[in-house]
């Protein structure tokens, strides 16, 4: 983490990479984020409903969406695509020796192509986790509003009002984490691959297993010590 | 120390898991020497080179680059050493994120020690020079995937000698490549060499390539190659090694690798 504060930075790295980890996976997070607000509205309202509880599902959809599915979906999916791209561009300089040049001719590869990546993933996942649970909470209010006949203000207040912090630490703590995930595994498989082109085949594909099961087992521990909290 | 040195490897080893690529490796280099090493695929030829520029780590024996012993060099001590040295990747290792330009200037903008001593102008001069060299110089904006793989070659030659190194590696600059190019390649080293009076270490597999290196000589009025004189100049001053499974199990000159008796020296020696 040193690196981070050290000399030379590398301002252009760190504002292509959010290009490619940002704007490239904006539209597909607002999709994701959208239609898990309307599966979730859809099923949640039926429980309710039969409890007669159809007034909580501004609550309901924001406190699950806000905690646990807006930060893991959007983290999933761009482990897919990050992670993967990630270690596939960094084995591909691996195995041709891109990454000993560098070394060779004066640079430190982890300042000049992992720091960037990390701090342009740790910047991103967490706005792109913010526009996916907004986007949720539309999708929420949809369902509520046309299905069910909720007003506005019936789904919207409690949405927000019920919030409580440890909800909003929760959501915000949890996409950091997963940046730092994502982007140190992808690195860590793309760094060390062997075996030509082949070897970044098996590199992707580890970097997005092993990054994936990370956010499952990271996201239950961060939990754990939220619900513990209140 | 009677002469200065350029390299000295002293009982180097290094292992991969259960493979030893470099076994119990001891030779010394001085300053205008060229160094051709042959051996068979996986002899650690490669291995060598990386070792001799601190990229990999020796698992036991002592390295020295330029009089300097490096053995337990961290990162940062290394730096300003490799920018007096030059490296041509086997597998290239040209940034394909670059052009051809951006690339060659590379080693300019980001070495230690050639940061500080060069100016913005400085540097598109030398980048352009080093190009003129390699006889590229209308590649400049154009990016590595879009050149012929000798090319590519001859792109790395250039950035390998941009700043002048007083080494140069070269990690089978010719593999690959028709014999017509692979000539052209072996002339631009002779001409690097001949010019600046660098010493180079060579790999290869192609037994001409040493022989061009021993025998032949840059003249710069003509611009051609052409035979040395028997007696002197740098082409007088190669030696050869023979690798074997991690092995130095040659050393000596020209004629004393056709002399040798080995069966496996022998077959670089024809
Ligand atoms: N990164 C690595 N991990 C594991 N083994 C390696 C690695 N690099 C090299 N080796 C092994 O070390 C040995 C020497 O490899 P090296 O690349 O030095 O050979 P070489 O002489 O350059 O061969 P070639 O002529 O094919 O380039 C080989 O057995 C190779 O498999
Ligand atoms: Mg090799």
């Amino acid at each position: 983490m040193r690196n981070v504060f050290r000399s030379p930075h590398y301002g252009d790295d760190i504002l292509i990479q959010m290009d490619v980890i940002g704007f490239g996976s904006l539209l597909i997070v607002m999709l994701i984020g959208l239609f898990s607000g309307l599966i979730m509205g859809q099923q949640m309202a039926r429980a309710l409903r039969t409890y007669g509880a159809i007034g909580q599902i501004g609550y309901v959809v924001s406190v699950a969406l806000i905690r646990e599915l807006g930060p893991v979906l959007v983290a999933l999916l761009v482990a897919g695509r990050n992670a993967s791209g990630i270690a596939s561009e960094l084995g591909s300089m691996k195995v041709t020796e891109q990454i000993d040049a560098m070394r060779a001719l004066g640079t430190d590869p982890i300042q000049k192509l992992v720091t960037p990546r990390l701090i342009a993933t740790a910047v991103t996942l967490p706005l792109l986790t913010i526009i996916a649970d907004f986007l949720g909470l539309v999708g929420g209010y949809i369902i509520a509003h046309f299905q069910f006949a909720v007003p506005f203000s019936q789904y919207w207040v409690p949405a927000y009002q019920n919030l409580a912090y440890a909800d909003v630490a929760e959501g915000t703590v949890k996409p950091f984490a997963f940046a730092i995930i994502i982007a140190l595994v992808g690195c860590f498989y793309g760094m060390r691959t062997t075996g030509g082109t082949e070897g970044v085949g098996r590199a992707t594909t580890r970097a997005v297993v092993v990054s994936s099961i990370w956010i499952f087992v990271t996201t239950y521990f961060i939990g754990a010590i939220f619900i513990n909290m209140r | 120390m009677s002469e200065p040195e350029i390299l000295r490897f002293e009982n180097v080893s290094l292992r991969f898991e259960d493979t030893p690529a470099l076994d119990q490796v001891s030779f010394r280099m001085i300053p205008g020497e060229t160094v051709i090493i042959y051996g068979a695929a996986g002899s650690g030829k490669t291995t060598l080179l990386k070792t001799a520029l601190g990229l990999l780590k020796p698992d036991s024996g002592r390295i020295y680059v330029f009089g300097e012993d490096v053995t337990n060099f961290t990162e940062p001590q290394w730096f300003p050493l490799r920018a007096r040295m030059g490296i041509l990747f086997q597998e290239g290792g040209l940034f394909d994120s670059m052009t051809i330009a951006e690339n060659v200037a590379y080693p300019l903008l980001n070495s230690v020690a050639a940061r500080a001593s060069n100016q913005r102008g400085e540097v598109e001069e030398k980048v352009r020079q080093a190009l003129r060299f390699v006889d590229l110089e209308q590649t400049l904006d154009k990016f590595p995937s879009e050149l012929s793989g000798g090319m590519r070659r001859r792109v790395g030659i250039a950035r390998a000698i941009v700043t002048e190194p007083r080494l140069v590696l070269y990690d089978s600059p010719t593999a690959g490549l028709d014999p017509i190019t692979a000539y052209t390649i072996i002339s631009l080293i002779l001409k690097e060499r001949d010019t600046l009076n660098a010493s180079a270490l060579l790999v290869t597999h192609r037994f001409q390539d040493g022989h061009l290196m021993a025998k032949f000589r840059y003249n710069p009025s003509s611009g051609q190659i052409e035979a040395a004189s028997q007696n002197g100049g740098n082409a007088a001053r190669t030696r050869f090694f023979v690798m074997n499974q991690g092995r130095l199990v040659f050393e000596g000159s020209l004629a004393e690798l056709a002399a040798a008796k080995d069966p496996y020296v022998k077959k670089f020696a024809k």
